[in-house]
């Protein structure tokens, strides 16, 4: 029995091996927020559980974030010599100056964190005499630590690009679409001047929402009203080749969504359908959004009886192909998985010469999520 | 099928195909784009006031206030007091500042307030736990209602009730329109009102007999507010208070029709209309009493549940008692129908979300799959308790829903609301103190008889000392754990408690 148990948990190396991986695993997730006082504060004790040593600490290019085990009393000593470090500096050893002779930290090794070939911290290391194994293991550690933030910094750019894609999706109301509109609205300034004035209100909110630079979410009923103008507008254009139908369940209304999230679609939606029209018998493009209240979360629905997609492009497009002309369907698609989880991606149903639908659930309550 | 049976059983019949007819087919609201402004279409406040009235006046308003009443007299009134009030404390303390969080559910609320999956767990449990028990006394006042109105069995009413909503909901028609549960409420008032007039007439044409000088035992306490109880009288009747002031805040249906408010300023409205129109309902249900003492004094002894549904008959004869008789039969019915689809969507919600859709090995229902599976679950367990242990009276055990609610949700929302300190191990402390007190109190009814004693009085109304209890552990154990309060603890505050029209980076 106890010979069987041995070989199932594997040899002694083998199970220091799984202590070692299983204490870098502890560490890995406060380490992967970056490099801040609190996650060194939380990630420290097992890295120095890796290292075997009385005393670790980490700092950044200026000070020290955090120091666990003895010697506390060197963290002076040590933001000098780390704020002294050149860029591009070795492992280097220095003698700690310390009057108390019991204590434990007389060497300190002090190991670069670099990301992306930048000092960005170190690792310092305190023990009484510093070995060559000893630095070989902070080496080690070193290059691992760096390798996690180097990792933490990846998800904080693809955060920042995320935000940038909504801010150029806010810029993003096509030129074509302000002249054409302020070429129809034109076309009503003598024939029917109230209905000019109206839309130029219409117009004027509509951008007014659109280049809005405050909060990620917003309620459903502020971006239908956004559609709703954007709507009013295309038709003054359009008149009766475009036929739109809204059926919204109130209950809905409230409902905090992704900023700019419907009204791309909607756009997607005006533009497949006005292509088709013209070779239909009543040349009338037809468009539908509804909203449905579906307990824990709604449910919207944008469809456009038009030419439809091949399934393919829509799915390269919502891979983030930006060749595909559904510029919006991607970023939407991508925001709304990151605010509410993959389960809530962008449902697309198409077939070419079948027309589109394009399905949205967005949960009523989300950690998280608020206007 | 005798001619009495008529009436009851077209009043039955014609509400379940109308509320079968609704939820297959929906109210579907077609609107162009002439139609504009969406968000001017929002909920108005006088409507979901409505739609809150109408799932929220149960088969214990409709039948059970009028029989306790009849039975025991005027200290019974404090039920339909206190399930008024507690709107009143709603409106004070919590409506606002809830719909300002943004939760749709109680455990949503939780998991935003404290920021801990573990809080959300145990809301979820406790969610269902109060479904379940408010569930329990609709079916069974389906099963009186049918056993009056056409002499069914008493398990045919439960199956029926069950059927329906279970159809309704899995036919689509998942969150009832607020329409047509508006609607409900305003069948409700006219259904017992209606009746209500022709009877006082009646009352009046017969030289207006005072009730109280009825035959019968403790006449003379009949209309005393604490009746004959002396001490336990007066326990009872605070911990009655207690509950149902603090109870309502926690109850699932309800709190998540405030999320149909656009804003926090919208949900005070609203929950002050609900304030007046379970004023003006609760009139009724005493007035039916009163005349039960006069004209159908024997009713109190054996079962006075069917009083609302038999005094029409007794008083009135001929055709129009039987249309009355129809009416009240139809308006009950239809609150059956009308809470019990409302509860069973909260708990198949919460259901469908921690359990039913939880990937078991391989397997994972899709949404609407397990939104049904949950619904079957929370239709078809409490349908089955109600027919194997039918005789618990109704307002009793919806008065133990509310003792659950108030000693569990209630310090959870007060606290979250109103102070900073509240930690997550302290509010996993106070739900466990107030669930598992208050829960004991409710196992322990369910299956005993005695209701003499001071045992007895203090499981059969744990309000007064479970609500205290879980309130104080929620505290001290917060107070212990001061470190652990929300990093995001202050800022949500300010969320809560700033009206949406300040302009401030929330």
């Amino acid at each position: 029995m106890w010979r069987w148990r041995r070989t199932h948990l594997g040899t002694e190396a083998d199970r220091a091996t799984f202590r070692t991986l299983h204490t870098a695993s502890l560490a890995a997730p406060a380490l992967r927020e970056g490099l801040t006082n609190a996650s060194a504060e939380r990630s420290l004790r097992h890295l120095r559980a890796l290292l075997g040593t009385p005393a670790a600490a980490l700092t950044d290019t200026s000070g020290v974030l955090a120091w666990d085990g003895l010697g506390h009393h060197h963290t002076a000593e040590t933001a000098q010599v780390v704020a002294d470090l050149p860029e591009g500096a070795p492992t280097r050893i220095t003698e700690a100056h310390c009057k108390d002779k019991g204590c434990a930290v007389r060497q300190l090794v002090i190991a670069p964190l670099v990301v992306e070939e930048v000092l960005v911290g170190t690792l310092v290391v305190g023990a009484p005499l510093a070995t060559g194994g000893l630095v070989r293991a902070a080496n080690e550690v070193a290059a691992w630590v760096s390798g996690q933030l180097e990792l933490a910094s990846l998800d904080d750019s693809r955060t920042a690009l995320m935000e940038a894609e909504v801010r150029a999706l806010r810029a993003q109301i096509s030129p074509h679409f302000i002249y054409n509109s302020l070429g129809a609205i034109a076309s009503f300034v003598r024939t029917d001047p109230d209905r000019a004035r109206e839309l130029l209100l219409e117009f004027a909110d509509f951008t007014r929402y659109s280049f809005r630079s405050h909060g990620d979410y917003t309620t459903l009923s502020e971006e239908l009203r956004s559609v709703e103008r954007y709507l009013l507008l295309e038709q003054a254009r359009f008149g009766d080749r475009l036929k739109v139908t809204l059926r919204i369940a109130p209950e809905v209304l409230p409902v905090a969504v992704p900023f700019l999230c419907i009204q791309p679609l909607v756009e997607n939606a005006v533009r497949h359908g006005l292509e088709a029209s013209a070779d239909k018998e009543d040349g009338v493009g037809h468009l539908s959004i509804t909203a449905r209240d579906l307990d824990q979360e709604c449910v919207i629905e944008v469809e456009d009886d038009g030419a439809g997609e091949d399934p393919e492009r829509v799915r390269r497009a919502l891979a983030g192909d930006t060749s595909m002309d559904s510029v919006g369907l991607g970023n939407v698609d991508a925001r709304l998985r990151n605010a509410y989880g993959d389960d809530y991606g962008l449902v697309v149903e198409t077939a070419p010469g079948a027309g589109t639908k394009v399905i949205v659930r967005v949960p009523k309550f989300a950690p998280g999520v608020q206007l | 099928m005798s001619t009495d049976v008529v009436p009851g059983f077209v009043a039955v019949v014609l509400v379940t195909v109308a509320t079968l007819a609704i939820g297959t087919w929906g109210l579907r609201f077609s609107r162009t784009t002439s139609d504009f402004f969406v968000a001017s279409r929002s909920v108005r406040p006088g409507l979901n006031a409505s739609a809150i009235g109408g799932e929220y006046l149960s088969a214990a308003s409709f039948l059970g206030v009028a029989g306790l009443v009849l039975t025991f007299g005027a200290d019974m009134l404090w039920y339909p007091v206190g399930w008024t009030a507690g709107y009143l404390v709603l409106l004070v303390l919590v409506a606002a500042p809830l719909r300002r969080s943004g939760a749709y559910t109680l455990p949503d609320f939780a998991e935003a307030r404290l920021g801990s999956r573990g809080v959300r767990a145990m809301c979820s449990v406790l969610v269902v736990a109060i479904g379940w028990l408010y569930l329990l006394p609709q079916f069974q006042g389906a099963g009186l209602t049918l056993r009056a109105a056409i002499g069914a069995p008493a398990w045919v009413g439960p199956l029926v009730v069950a059927a329906v909503v279970l159809i309704n909901v899995g036919s689509g028609g998942m969150r009832s329109i607020t329409f047509v549960q508006a609607f409900q409420y305003w069948l409700k008032l006219t259904a017992l009102l209606l009746p209500a007039c022709v009877l006082l007439a009646v009352w009046a044409g017969d030289g207006a007999p005072d009730p109280t000088i009825g035959a019968g035992a403790g006449a003379d306490f009949w209309s005393l507010p604490l009746g004959e109880g002396g001490g336990q009288g007066l326990y009872v009747t605070y911990s009655l208070i207690v509950a149902t002031f603090l109870g309502t805040m926690g109850l699932p249906h309800v709190v998540v029709r405030f999320y149909t408010n656009p804003d926090g300023r919208a949900a005070r409205r609203t929950t002050l209309v609900v304030l007046a129109l379970l004023g003006l309902f609760y009139l009724l249900p005493p007035v039916y009493g009163a005349l039960g003492r006069i004209y159908a004094a024997d009713l109190a002894a054996a079962g006075s549940d069917t009083l609302v549904l038999e005094l029409p008959r007794l008083m009135v004869d001929g055709p129009l008692g039987e249309v009355l008789t129809g009416l009240v039969t139809a308006g009950a019915f239809a609150a059956f129908l009308s809470t019990s689809s409302g509860l069973s969507i909260a708990v198949a919600g919460v259901l469908s979300q921690d359990v039913t859709g939880r990937r078991y090995g391989a397997r994972r229902l899709s949404g609407v799959s397990a939104f049904r599976a949950g619904a079957v679950l929370a239709v078809v367990v409490p349908a089955f308790v109600s027919i194997a242990a039918p005789d618990v009276g109704v307002a009793r055990t919806v008065g133990l829903a509310f003792a659950v609610a108030a000693s569990t949700f209630c310090p959870l929302l007060l606290l979250g609301i109103w102070w900073r300190g509240l930690t997550a191990a302290g509010a996993v402390a106070g739900l466990l103190v107030g669930g598992l007190g208050s829960g004991l109190a409710v196992g322990w009814t369910l299956v005993s008889s005695d209701t003499t004693g001071w045992v007895a009085v203090l499981l059969g109304q744990p309000a007064a000392w479970s609500v205290p209890a879980a309130l104080a552990a929620m505290v001290l154990v917060s107070r212990a754990t001061r470190g652990q309060v929300p990093a995001h603890a202050g800022r949500f505050m300010v969320r809560l408690h700033t009206p949406e029209a300040v302009q401030l980076e929330r």
